[in-house]
Order: C-alpha cells, then sequence, then structure tokens
C-alpha cells in the first residue's frame, strides 16, 4: 500500500542530517531514494522503518501515522544480517511467529522462490554474499509486507550477482506488486528498478528532484532515453560536489 | 530466468567447498601419527629415565619413587575403594562450586551486562572484589561456614565466578547491535530479543568462560582441600607430606592431571557441538 513522507528532519546532536523531506510512494510504486553518501537516505529509511524514532514530521505507511515498527513493512539491509547459529531455512523463519511446520513450509516456499531450494539446512558461514542477500531477501518476504524497504540492498554485492538480484526484484515485484523503496547511490540500479527516482542532495540532505519514470519493466541497459536521464541525474548531482561523482 | 542462472553460479560455489572439507579430512589422518609419535617421544624418554634412576638408586627413591610405584600405588588405592572416596569428594566440590560460581556469574553478568544501571550499581564493587587474591577468602571463610563442605564449596565457587562473569558480560556487550536491529524490525520485545539473539550471540564467549573457570575451579579444590579437609585429593597431598610418603603426593598430582584435562575435554566437546556454525579460523 502507499506510504507518504511529510516534513520529515532528522537532528543528530546539534547536526541536521535531512531537513523537510516529503515524498510519496503509491500503491505498488517501487521508488528508489538516490543520492550521494552522507545526504541522509538511510536515516530516511530508518524513520519510514521504524526503527529510528527521533525525527519530525509524519510518517504515513497504509493510512496509519505511527511511530515504530509495523508488520506491514519487511525491511533488507545492506548486509544480510543473518543470525550465524541458524540455518537458512530457521534465519527465514526468524520474524515468523506460530506453527513450526507452517513456517517451514512457508520459508520453504520462499527459499525456492529465491532460488536456494536445497540449501534449507546450510549455515550463513556456508553461503556467498549474493546466496547470503537472498536469505535476507527471503527472510523480509516471509510475514508478507506490503511494503518492503531496502536499505542499499545490493552495494556489497559483485556486478553479476548484482544484476540477477535486481532481476529477482522486479520478479517478486511482478508476482505480488509490493510497494519499494529503495535507497540506493546507484544511478544505474535507480534507472532500472524504479517508477519514481527521489535525488537527495546536499547537507543536511533536502529533496533535490522528484523524477517519473513511465517506461515499462524490465529495461534494457541501454535504453537512450535512460542514458539522457543518467546525464540529468549525474549532472543535478554534480552542482554542489563537483568532482564528487558517484557514477557507480 | 535469472533464477536458475543464479542457482546455478551457486551451486559451483558448493562442491569447492565440499572439495576443501574432503581434502581436509584426507589430510588429518596423516599428521596425528607422525605428530603424535614426536610428541610422545621426550615424555617416554623422561620416564624411562625416571623409572632406571629410581630402580638403580641413583637418585633417592624414598624422594622422588618411580612412575611404577606410583601407578602401584594407584591402583592399591583402588582395590581398597579409598580412592574412589578422594576423587568422589573432591569432583563432588568441584561440581557444586563450578555450579553456584557459574550460576551467579550468569545470573549478575547478565544483568551488568544489558543494563546501565545495573553496571554502575554492581560492576565497582565486583571489580573491587575481584582484586583481592581470592585465597585471602580461605581463613574468613573456614571462621564463617566452618571447615565442612559450606567453606569449600563457596571458595571454588568465588575462583569459578569472576571468568565467568566477565565473560558474560563481555559477550553481551559485543552483540552485533545490527543483528538486534533485525529483531526490532520484527517488533520482538526485550524478553524475545535476549532470548533469540542476544543469548546464542554471547554463547561463545560465555563458553570460553566457563572452561577458563572450571580451571581456576581445580586451583582453588586444591587450596581448599590443603587447608583442612579429611578426605580428597588435595587431602592426599597432605597426608602424602606429612607420611612421608612421596608416591601418594605424586598419585594425586596425576590423579589432579587426569580429571582436570577429562572436564576441559567434555567442555571443549560441548562448546565444539554448540558453536559449529562460527565461522572462525581455529575450527578443524
Amino acid at each position: 500500500m502507499s506510504v507518504i513522507i511529510e516534513q520529515v528532519s532528522r537532528t543528530f546532536g546539534n547536526q541536521t542530517a535531512v531537513r523537510n523531506v516529503s515524498f510519496e510512494a503509491e500503491d505498488g510504486e517501487i521508488v528508489g531514494l538516490l543520492g550521494t553518501s552522507g545526504c541522509g537516505k538511510s536515516t530516511i529509511l530508518r524513520a519510514i522503518s521504524g526503527l529510528d524514532e527521533g525525527y519530525d514530521g509524519k510518517v504515513n505507511v497504509n493510512g496509519k501515522t505511527s511511530r515504530g515498527v509495523s508488520e506491514d513493512l519487511g525491511i533488507i539491509f545492506q548486509e544480510p544480517r543473518l543470525m550465524p547459529w541458524l540455518t537458512v531455512l530457521d534465519n527465514v523463519c526468524f520474524g515468523l511467529s506460530g506453527d513450526k511446520k507452517e513456517k517451514r513450509e512457508k520459508a520453504k516456499a520462499l527459499l525456492e522462490k529465491v532460488g536456494l531450494g536445497g540449501f534449507e539446512s546450510y549455515y550463513p558461514k556456508q553461503l556467498s554474499g549474493g546466496m547470503a542477500q537472498r536469505t535476507a531477501i527471503a527472510r523480509a518476504l516471509v510475514t508478507g509486507p506490503d511494503t518492503l524497504l531496502l536499505d542499499e540492498p545490493f552495494s556489497a554485492l559483485d556486478a553479476f550477482t548484482k544484476l540477477q538480484l535486481q532481476d529477482l526484484l522486479l520478479q517478486i515485484w511482478e508476482t505480488d506488486h509490493p510497494t519499494m523503496i529503495i535507497v540506493t547511490h546507484d544511478i544505474d540500479e535507480a534507472l532500472s528498478l524504479c517508477d519514481r527516482i527521489i535525488i537527495l542532495k546536499g547537507q543536511p540532505g533536502v529533496v533535490d528532484k522528484n523524477i517519473k519514470l513511465t517506461k515499462t519493466k524490465p529495461r534494457r541497459k541501454g535504453d537512450p532515453e535512460l542514458a539522457k536521464l543518467k546525464e540529468d541525474i549525474l549532472r543535478s548531482l554534480n552542482t554542489t560536489h563537483s568532482g564528487d561523482e558517484k557514477g557507480a | 530466468m535469472a533464477l536458475s542462472q543464479g542457482h546455478e553460479a551457486q551451486a559451483g560455489v558448493m562442491p569447492a567447498h565440499e572439495k576443501q572439507k574432503t581434502e581436509r579430512r584426507q589430510r588429518l589422518p596423516g599428521i596425528p601419527w607422525g605428530s603424535m609419535g614426536l610428541s610422545l617421544l621426550l615424555p617416554v624418554i623422561l620416564l624411562g629415565g625416571w623409572e632406571l634412576s629410581a630402580r638403580f638408586e641413583w637418585v633417592d627413591s624414598h624422594l622422588l619413587p618411580a612412575p611404577t610405584v606410583i601407578l602401584q600405588t594407584i591402583f592399591a588405592m583402588a582395590a581398597d575403594g579409598s580412592l574412589w572416596q578422594h576423587v568422589g569428594i573432591t569432583l563432588y566440590r568441584i561440581f557444586w562450586g563450578f555450579v553456584w560460581g557459574t550460576g551467579a556469574a550468569l545470573v549478575l553478568g547478565s544483568l551488568v551486562g544489558m543494563s546501565r544501571y545495573a553496571e554502575a550499581v554492581f560492576d565497582p564493587s565486583i571489580q573491587a572484589i575481584r582484586a583481592i587474591p581470592s585465597l585471602a577468602w580461605v581463613p574468613l571463610f573456614i571462621l564463617w561456614l566452618g571447615i565442612g563442605e559450606g567453606s569449600k564449596v563457596t571458595l571454588i565457587a568465588v575462583g569459578v565466578f569472576f571468568p565467568v562473569y566477565l565473560n558474560v558480560i563481555g559477550g553481551i556487550q559485543s552483540v552485533d547491535r545490527k543483528l538486534i536491529e533485525v529483531g526490532r524490525a520484527y517488533g520482538m520485545n526485550t524478553i524475545t530479543l535476549i532470548r533469540r539473539i542476544i543469548l546464542p550471540a554471547s554463547l561463545p564467549s560465555f563458553l570460553v568462560g566457563i572452561r577458563s573457570g572450571l580451571g581456576l575451579g581445580w586451583m582453588f579444590v586444591v587450596a581448599a582441600e590443603l587447608m583442612g579437609a579429611s578426605q580428597g585429593l588435595g587431602y592426599l597431598l597432605v597426608l602424602g607430606q606429612n607420611t612421608l610418603r612421596p608416591d601418594t603426593i605424586l598419585a594425586s598430582i596425576l590423579l589432579f592431571a587426569v580429571l582436570g584435562k577429562v572436564t576441559d575435554a567434555f567442555l571443549k566437546k560441548l562448546q565444539q557441538r554448540a558453536l559449529h556454525w562460527q565461522d572462525s579460523a581455529q575450527q578443524k
């Protein structure tokens, strides 16, 4: 469902990280929060997730204004954050409560979906980075959230794994149409996944641009329209921090 | 389509891992025999030399009895049943001292590790008490609790307490905040967070703590039994000294070594079982 952020500011000590950020993610929309490092992208996401409650302004998830974590949200962090003492299957079950057998069935189906069928009894130390992140995706999906929050989910992965997981994310989106908010510093990632790109800039971070993308997914990487957009975004990110280019 | 690709790519990773494992397994049997023979060389020469020099009276065998004599002493004690009494009472003391010491350390350590207030209240005093050499308590405990089991078990518990306490706190305070955040994101309350994340994550440190705690426990059981006991392996040391029987003393020392090693091996096994998930360098 929808997420509405109204005038959110966050101050740590006497340093303001983000100021008066407002945007809206419609039902089933993939929104990318794009910006250079230190502009407060993750701060916004933590405010939406409810893990950080010390912000000013309003966060409205599915018509409810609340501070604190909600069952409607699934969070995927930059690191997989798996419990090393649990197997892949138990890690996916981690956030579920209720009947054990039912939980395992659910988790198994999701592992199959993210391409980890057969790895249920592996421990995190035996997994590659991509597999660990797939497990984390399954764990976030298992509670059936209608909104997914992703905090630079693929930035620690190599280029090929990254592309595979971006495809996986689009597949999940095609079947269930969850609303997604993705924090990223990767312009290509934002361009290939998002329906809307919010560009944050400056220190404290403020919303610089709110770009709506209408092109249907999946999108070709070499699309000229997207290439032009990429150039625009790069230019607008470069105006304040010349030489601080983040084209990766 | 991406799914199947990803699956294949990762399927390639696994066999490599498996291969590494089997390689290790193949190498292992080779090493122990070679290195074990090498490790046994020195003890065998020393024991042989000791046995010979005692047999041929190169040293005074009243002061240094031969290894075989020591073994005979142990067998004799086993035959008349006194061995089991001494070993039994020593194990009884160390068991209860260990249980009480570990229990108290677990409760206090968890409190101090979890709450800043508890840390401010308890930790400075406990650290101050830790600075006292634990053997200094012996006369006081004997005065307070008599020379019965109470004073001995208490002394051992004090010895076991500190390493366990420190490791419990260290373990809890070093739990990855990022893992706790995962639990919070699922709306878990504090009790659930402790049970499902903090406890398992601090288990490695706790197990290190109880192993060093047990080591200190063995040290303190000797101290407790040296000072006023009528039974136990420590008492055998005093008895040997008073009756001029070095074979009794050496038999007791040998038994301490064996029992200490066996109990530690037990805990080590437990540690390996409980922590098989750890991704650490020293894992074999």
